[in-house]
């Protein structure tokens, strides 16, 4: 063992550009070993191009990194992975139509035989509790899985120091827990991990310290059990966080969107069929729909925005009208907008400007196009209006959209179907990627159209979000949607109970919080 | 029909397979790493240029096809070049390559037209490929065994070596390799490397065994079917041995259909037909949903990571 007062990690002065951004400024902390340190901040704080650099995926422009005192230079991947640096990308760094067993090969430096490395996963997985089949294939699996391979993959290398890139955004409340009860036990054993989250509530749950980032710069190091969730998240972003606005005293008016009996079959070999959905949102009304990625959010989705139409027509209706066979457009013309998960190449075209974007989804309902002719002029006034009311950081209507952050662009797209003022707005994930503060502003404009006497339907993976967003909820688990609950009165462990559906994993009980 | 005639027909198909073998078999590897190297066509020729001129000038074919795989080898590294360290498109470097090949084999040609080459020595004895049904199995070119042999290796080193499995890794998720510390550009230019190789020694099959002279654009569109032959094949090493059959019978069945002056059917037609079958087989297998599924996942793909 290391002498305990040496940190395991420790940065100093760290400096990264890229064209046109100051990623890291100067950051310096330090790690202990066995510590576990949350790396706090937005998106576009700089945390993932700090611990790319740790990890030997960048190299710092100036600033040293020092290991066990050590001044050292990681000049790759590999490297950092001799040193005893394992990390879990939070976008998983898989490879879909491997098996288990061959990605956690891939990971590992030296050439194994497939039997031998198959006995020490076995090991791994039984000292820290991990299931897994090594011959699955990765694409047959779920999320919670896919990290657990990536975990053992890290374990495998018997790692100092683990570093978490936003492991729970993705995960149920349970296997938030299973992980949270893996992690401390390595730390336990005197491996330092360094956690990257934005979810305060794990923080203040998992971390010894905690050392903030606001704009590529250090902005405080403390201690997250003394601090609150509020305090943090303000240090986060620089300012006072904005809670959701509600007038008080709210009723829903009548039935707009129901959706009744609507199968889909299941849409190529990794695609999941819906099975007699059925649900009803009534004006002014906020329906977050919960759930795992790949239970059937996106057949849904095609679904109720009319990019798939649906066979049987009456399986949803808007305001009385049946319009399962309608197509995005004339669902458009009868009041009904939508907002999908992707924001670039889906929601909006990248190399289009944004007045062309507005064009795209606002022809119809905002009178841009007459006889078949664009009207320019139109389409830049209202591109122009949505970026004020929104207040979206754009050179004006004429910016194309790939030059906005994801932030920016997605508050533009929002901006773009609410200004429409729709009867019925339906949208994934609405805030995937955005920082905190254009995700309030983002919610407080969902809450703001359904108080006008909008039905809105939220589908999101971020159960937070709809917890604090939504009236009703309901769990969509294998394509098949449960019951909707009202949102006071439903219980976060029930959540993830049918989160994680028949397969689900054991209650977890008086671990299980509400944030 | 007699058993001569049966025996004949085979050899004619093995011979019309091999080179769409070997260029399939390249392809595939340069598919499986995440490439789309359109320009097979252009490697064959440039292939049956170089190991033609070799052959001419060191009077020994053993060494002409070292330097049809150069020859091709060299073509797919131009390829490389603009494919990977300038990110342009795969799809129309390729069909540049596709251009460009032809045309510098033929410059490059100019000298050969209407000279012939030793050929090769038979890989067996003599006497044994002296009767009819021995001629079967010994009596190819060692180009032939040479494909037969490459079948099972490639298939066993893509799926058994780590070096394979990390080039499947990198046509299926180059990021993601990358971001485990793989050199997706080496991987990619070894691959496309072997690919051009492959196609220049199935384009020498032409130029060095078949003809055994060189005619400018002698390969008359085989490149093509090879690439169909990859997407035919489910990117399986497998299902590539048994297409790469199924597409000679067709082509076969051209030349002896015109032999056998059937006038019911103009040779046109039978001529289309390998052309025609892959346009039906690769209907049928997406109709299954099932040719996706085996495709790597980065194909055609620039790798652009972020660092």
């Amino acid at each position: 063992m290391e002498d305990s007062l040496t940190p395991r990690l420790e940065l100093n002065g760290i400096t990264k550009r890229f064209p046109g951004v100051l990623a890291n400024d100067h950051v310096s902390f330090s790690v202990r070993p066995g510590e576990i340190h949350a790396l706090l901040g937005e998106n576009g704080a700089g945390k993932s191009t700090l611990v790319k650099m740790i990890y030997g995926i960048m190299q710092p422009d100036a600033g040293e990194i020092r290991w066990n005192g050590q001044r050292i230079t990681v000049a790759n991947p590999k490297a950092a992975r001799k040193l005893g640096i394992g990390m879990v990308f939070q976008h998983f760094s898989l490879f879909e139509a491997m098996t288990v067993l061959e990605n956690i090969a891939l990971g590992m430096d030296a050439s194994i035989a497939a039997r031998d490395l198959e006995a020490k996963i076995l090991a791994v997985m039984g000292q820290y509790g991990l299931k897994l089949e090594p011959h699955r294939i990765v694409s047959t699996l779920s999320v919670g899985e896919r990290q657990r391979i990536e975990i053992v993959r890290a374990l495998l290398l018997n790692p100092n120091l683990l570093i978490m890139d936003e492991p729970t955004s993705v995960l149920t409340p349970q296997e938030v827990e299973q992980l949270f009860v893996v992690l401390r036990q390595l730390a336990s054993e005197g491996c330092s991990i360094l956690y990257i989250s934005h979810k305060l509530h794990e923080i203040k749950a998992l971390c010894d310290s905690a050392t903030i980032l606001r704009g590529g710069k250090l902005v405080d190091t403390c201690d997250p059990s003394v601090e609150t969730s509020r305090s943090m998240a303000e240090k986060m972003i620089g300012g006072n966080l904005k809670e959701i606005q509600r007038k008080p005293g709210r009723v829903f008016g009548a039935e707009k969107l129901v959706a009744r009996g609507l199968s889909v079959p299941k849409d190529g070999p990794f695609g999941t069929a819906l099975r007699d959905i059925g649900f009803s949102v009534r004006a002014g009304e906020i329906f977050g729909i919960a759930g795992v990625a790949g239970n059937g959010q996106n057949a849904l989705m095609m679904a109720l925005s009319g990019e798939v139409p649906v066979q049987d027509h009456g399986a949803i209706t808007v305001s009385g009208a049946e319009i399962g066979r309608l197509s995005a457009k004339a669902r458009r013309l009868v009041g009904m907008a939508s907002v999908p998960e992707e924001r670039n190449g889906h929601a909006a075209v990248p190399d289009f400007s944004l007045a062309d974007n507005a064009i795209l989804t606002g022809r119809d309902r905002m009178g841009m196009v007459r006889g078949g002719m664009i009207n320019a002029q139109a389409a830049r006034t209202y591109a122009g209006e949505v970026i004020e009311v929104f207040a979206v950081k754009a050179t004006g209507p004429g910016a194309f959209a790939e030059s906005l952050s994801g932030g920016n662009l997605q508050k533009f797209i929002m901006g773009r179907e609410i200004l429409q003022k729709p009867d019925v707005l339906v949208v994934s994930q609405p805030t995937w990627g955005v920082d905190a503060g254009a995700a309030a502003a983002i919610h407080q404009a969902l809450v703001d159209l359904a108080a006008q006497g909008s039905a809105i339907v939220v589908i999101s993976q971020d159960l937070d979000e709809l917890l604090s967003l939504c009236d009703t909820l309901a769990v969509i688990n294998e394509g098949r949607l449960s019951p909707a609950m009202a949102v006071a009165d439903a219980r976060i462990e029930e959540i993830g109970l049918l989160m994680g559906g028949i397969h689900g994993s054991e209650p977890v009980g008086e671990n299980t919080h509400a944030h | 029909m007699s058993a001569e005639f049966i025996i004949l027909a085979i050899i004619t198909i093995v011979g019309l397979t091999t080179p769409i073998l070997l260029a399939g078999i390249g392809e595939l590897v340069v598919e499986k790493a995440g490439v789309l190297n359109l320009g097979v066509e252009g490697m064959m020729l440039m292939g049956a240029i170089s190991g033609f001129a070799v052959t001419v000038m060191t009077f020994n074919p053993w060494v002409g096809i070292l330097g049809a795989a150069a020859g091709g080898a060299a073509a797919s590294m131009l390829f490389a070049v603009f494919v990977l360290q300038l990110n342009s498109n795969q799809v129309a470097t390729g069909l540049a390559l596709t251009i460009f090949g032809p045309g510098l084999s033929s410059l490059l040609g100019v000298g050969f037209t209407g000279r012939i080459v030793m050929p090769f020595g038979s890989l067996f004895p003599a006497s044994l490929a002296k009767d009819p049904i021995w001629q079967l199995f010994f009596g190819y070119s060692p180009i032939v065994y040479f494909a037969l042999i490459m079948v099972p290796l490639t298939a066993w080193f893509l799926k058994s070596t780590r070096a394979g499995l990390i080039l499947r890794a990198v046509g299926e998720n180059d990021l993601s390799a990358h971001s485990i510390g793989y050199s997706v550009r080496k991987v990619r230019y070894g691959a496309i490397a072997f690919g051009g190789a492959m196609a220049g020694i199935g384009g020498a099959y032409f130029s060095m065994v078949i003809t055994p002279m060189w005619a400018e654009e002698m390969t008359a569109g085989r490149g093509w079917i090879a690439l169909a032959l990859v997407v035919f094949a489910g990117w399986r090493m497998g299902r590539l041995l048994i297409g790469a059959y199924f597409f000679g019978i067709l082509m076969a069945l051209e030349l002896y259909a015109k032999a056998a002056g059937f006038s019911f059917l103009p040779s046109q037609f039978w001529a289309a037909m390998p052309y025609v079958m892959t346009v039906v087989a690769l209907t049928f297998i997406s109709a299954r949903g099932t040719a996706g599924s085996n495709a790597p996942a980065c194909l055609g793909k620039p790798f652009l990571p972020s660092t």
